[in-house]
């Protein structure tokens, strides 16, 4: 499959907004699962820290 | 090998880690491999034109969808049956992925929809049952929310993931039973596949790297799920100086 160029590759034969919004969605939507997933590890841990410097360093 | 061994977050949870970095890496590889083929590689539809690349992400989201809720209600009926700590926590650790991957799935349809069929939605057999599939997920998530024992919550959670396995099979043979709009399936284990070989490959390495990807997130979920409930432990305070 050949494009020829970028312009027509990014056109997508006239589906740019359906092709490139299901893709750009997904993306978007797993990068987000990712970030609050860091997230909530981070959380976690920081709570995990306090909690055993309150028992006096355990 | 002692699979018992690692019944317990304690020793699950180091492997965990390993085992989320590896099908991570394995993830983004089929990803990269299974986006090349389907932009670089299979040819033009000749009936939707290049509107058809969506099913590189739709087909194999939707494939995930049902394949993670069975999954998540398989580890649900495990801790419901054998009362294991472990169980219930992959069920939790799945079910935010199996959403994720069921509005993928609904909203790729949909922008696949509109310049195919000509409608963004149609209450047909295969889009309904999809959307109760998105309902029972969040139900799932909701209940487990709403309950602060999470040993409760399990038990809770887990008598409703049963309950909607019913939903699975449902939404898969939805395109026999009702001769609605949404097409049969192109790929099935009777018969050989409706289109092109290139676009069929391009499908099964998404399918691949989404499976590797849902493998990855929910054990980074799982690991974060385990640091939540064990924080009385010392494995758990241990793990968070460590990682200071």
């Amino acid at each position: 499959m050949s494009w020829g160029s970028l312009e027509n590759f990014l056109a997508m034969g006239g589906y740019a907004f359906y092709v490139w919004g299901s893709y750009l969605v997904t993306l978007g939507l797993v990068i987000a699962e990712i970030v609050l997933l860091a997230l909530r590890k981070r959380s976690a841990l920081a709570r995990l820290r306090l909690h055993g410097t309150a028992q006096g360093g355990r | 090998m002692n699979w018992f061994k690692y019944s317990s977050p304690q020793t699950f949870f180091p492997l965990a880690g390993k085992l989320a970095l590896w099908f991570g890496v394995l993830a983004a590889i089929a990803c990269t491999a299974g986006l090349y083929l389907g932009f670089f590689v299979a040819p033009t539809d000749a009936q939707q034109g290049e509107a058809y690349r969506i099913i590189f992400i739709h087909v194999p989201a939707a494939w995930m969808s049902m394949f993670l809720y069975l999954v998540m209600a398989f580890w649900a009926g495990l801790g419901l049956a054998f009362n294991t700590r472990l169980s219930g926590m992959m069920a939790s650790a799945i079910a935010p992925t199996g959403a994720l991957f069921t509005f993928i799935a609904l909203w790729t349809g949909s922008l696949w929809g509109k310049p195919t069929w000509g409608t963004w939605w149609v209450w047909d057999a295969r889009l309904t049952s999809e959307l109760i599939l998105l309902f029972l997920y969040f139900g799932f998530l909701a209940l487990q929310a709403a309950i602060d024992d999470p040993r409760r919550a399990d038990k809770a959670g887990a008598v409703l993931a049963l309950v909607g396995v019913v939903n699975i099979p449902i939404i898969y043979f939805s395109v026999k039973w009702w001769n609605t709009l949404h097409q049969g399936a192109s790929v099935s284990l009777t018969k050989a596949p409706t289109m092109a070989a290139t676009m069929l490959t391009g499908m099964a390495v998404m399918a691949f790297g989404f499976w590797f990807y849902s493998i990855a997130a929910s054990l980074m979920r799982a690991r974060c799920i385990m640091l939540e409930r064990e924080r009385a432990s010392d494995w758990a305070a241990d793990y968070a100086r460590g990682s200071a």
